[in-house]
């Protein structure tokens, strides 16, 4: 197996805001790869560097054994990007808009229809090929825009959280779209997401990405294996004592989060009565319980303290206030 | 210069589909041309140049045209930033100075036409082109001119974060600039203090260079206006690439 990239010790800072902390890690050829954390985690800084948008403060970063800051060139022909916001022509049709890529990369006017009337076929736009753009959905622009990206046959593809903003029906659409285009086309494609569900249905390998390090780098299972089998959630008003009348062997870890109790381990299905019965005796009162598989969503929380959610809050306020620094 | 062209050509597409802008931009020197020339007309005489005013103001109606046209197309690129679209050509394997180069060409080639319409309309409230050879002179200029102010849009635009600061733009740059370039009258009426600013004015050049080709009088020499005007063009040109090198999304 060969990398299709590869990352070493790259940084980002924007002043005083390290929005990349030394991440290190390598992408193999054919592989969906996934950057998951909460906005402002550093995804998008990270793939605007790889992309050749940015330069690194320090660190290197590979694509295709081309390096992003030297061979600039080599890299922006041998990638396909999908922006998080959008950045088609709105005052240009579908097909004009997919000319002017093919033009851009310079695609020879015969190889160009051909591709391009192919792609729009791929993505179900052929039959609106004449429209302008600006009569588009959201989904049917996001198809385009992947279209357009995969015009001057990139090797690797970038997406930009591909799905957001898009209705459920449409997002389930487009995965099944980039699932079977890694599978046809054999491209490697690194994509950043939030959702968690995205990130475990389509990647092959994902990095968490927090405050700008990377927390944790596996396949979606050995994440979710690695918090140790079932989650048992305990809503009560007595938090602080729970945690010292369960002690049985079998309960692998207990923590404690906003007022909920978390219980990791494994067979929950059998040990719940157990612990029900446990917290009756103690008179602790228990407002509700539920039991779940390990998500993505509890992986994150186990290695920040945080939801996601809670994370993206933090981070917005980050933001915020180096706004303001920066005016001031 | 294939990708000079592609940029080129899709603001001649966008140009083409903008009817609206098309009918605003034409509006305002046409109005201009309409009620200065045909009020002042009776009223206005000017020593030297002629006893017919609205024959004066047309060649300056064109330049106006021309500019407005072409600092608009400039600073466009402040949308295509806030939509999307320049990451689109950024993150491509060209160079900026093609792009920036491409822009330039798309907005001068539009202001061009701009320029035409008017002149064509004037042909019908006066004007009379002296010759051919007269004729390609004053669209010389009006490429200059488009040129010029495209990048100076260009540059403009890049600097800006959104499109909040282009009525500034408009009103204490663009509005002078027209304004001071005896456009609306003869640059030896003005008063001795006023003067030298309209000599520093680089439209002035350019209105006189397509005064020059359209009525055959100029108060500038049109060689020096050339020169003047072409520098202009070039100098705009290497500062819009510069700033526009830098730019940022």
């Amino acid at each position: 197996m060969t990398y299709a990239i590869q990352v070493h010790d790259l940084t980002k800072k924007y002043g005083n805001l390290v929005a990349v902390n030394n991440i290190s890690f390598g992408i193999m050829q054919g592989e969906i790869f996934g950057l998951l954390g909460p906005n402002g985690a550093g995804k998008t800084t990270t793939l605007s560097m790889l992309s050749t948008m940015q330069k690194p403060s320090s660190g290197t970063a590979t694509v295709q054994g081309k390096d992003v800051e030297k061979n600039e060139d080599d890299v922006r022909k041998a990638i396909g990007i999908v922006f998080q916001d959008q950045s088609l022509d709105e005052e240009l049709t579908a097909g004009e808009n997919m000319n002017f890529h093919g033009r851009l990369y310079r695609i020879p006017p015969d190889e160009r229809d051909k591709r391009i009337d192919d792609l729009l076929r791929l993505v179900e736009l052929y039959d609106r090929k004449n429209d302008i753009v600006k009569t588009f959905s959201g989904g049917m622009r996001r198809r385009l825009e992947i279209a357009r990206g995969l015009l001057h046959h990139p090797s690797v593809l970038f997406l930009d959280e591909p799905t957001l903003g898009l209705d459920p029906q449409t997002r389930n659409h487009l995965w099944q779209y980039i699932a079977d285009l890694s599978k046809e086309k054999h491209i490697t494609i690194i994509l950043t997401t939030h959702y968690m569900e995205e990130a475990d249905r389509l990647c092959d390998r994902i990095a968490i990405i927090d405050h700008g390090s990377i927390i944790a780098l596996d396949t979606p299972q050995n994440l979710k294996n690695g918090i140790g089998g079932d989650i048992i959630t305990i809503k009560t008003p007595d938090i602080n004592t729970v945690s010292g009348v369960l002690s049985e062997p079998w309960i692998h870890r207990i923590e404690t989060h906003n007022d909920e109790i978390r219980i990791y381990l494994r067979n929950a299905e059998q040990h719940i009565s157990d612990i029900i019965t446990t917290l009756n005796q103690e008179n602790i009162t228990v407002h509700s319980v539920s039991i779940h598989k390990p998500t993505l969503e509890d992986v994150f929380l186990s290695y920040t303290g945080k939801t996601i959610r809670e994370q993206e809050i933090d981070g917005k306020e980050m933001m915020r206030m180096h706004m303001r620094m920066v005016r001031h | 210069m294939d990708i000079i062209y592609t940029i080129w050509l899709r603001s001649m597409i966008r140009y083409i589909r903008s009817k609206s802008r098309i009918v605003g931009s034409i509006s305002m020197p046409l109005f201009f041309l309409l009620f200065l020339g045909f009020g002042l007309n009776s009223v206005v005489r000017i020593p030297g140049l002629g006893e017919n005013y609205i024959e004066f103001l047309i060649p300056g109606m064109v330049a106006m045209s021309v500019l407005f046209t072409s600092v608009f197309s400039g600073i466009q690129i402040i949308w295509d930033k806030q939509f999307g679209f320049l990451k689109e050509t950024l993150v491509a394997p060209v160079t900026r100075m093609e792009i920036m180069l491409g822009q330039t060409f798309g907005g001068a080639t539009t202001a061009l036409i701009q320029g035409i319409i008017i002149m064509v309309i004037s042909l019908f409230v006066g004007l009379k082109v002296q010759s051919v050879t007269g004729f390609f002179i004053a669209l010389g200029f009006m490429v200059l001119i488009g040129i010029s102010f495209t990048a100076f849009g260009i540059a403009i635009a890049s600097r800006m974060e959104d499109m909040t600061g282009f009525q500034l733009i408009m009103n204490f740059v663009v509005f002078p600039i027209f304004g001071l370039s005896g456009a609306l009258f003869p640059i030896s009426s003005l008063p001795p203090w006023l003067a030298p600013v309209t000599m520093l004015d680089p439209l002035t050049y350019g209105v006189e260079g397509i005064r020059y080709g359209l009525t055959g009088v100029s108060q500038i020499n049109p060689v020096l206006s050339f020169m003047v005007i072409g520098g202009f063009a070039c100098i705009m040109t290497i500062i819009g690439a510069f700033l526009f090198r830098k730019i940022s999304i």
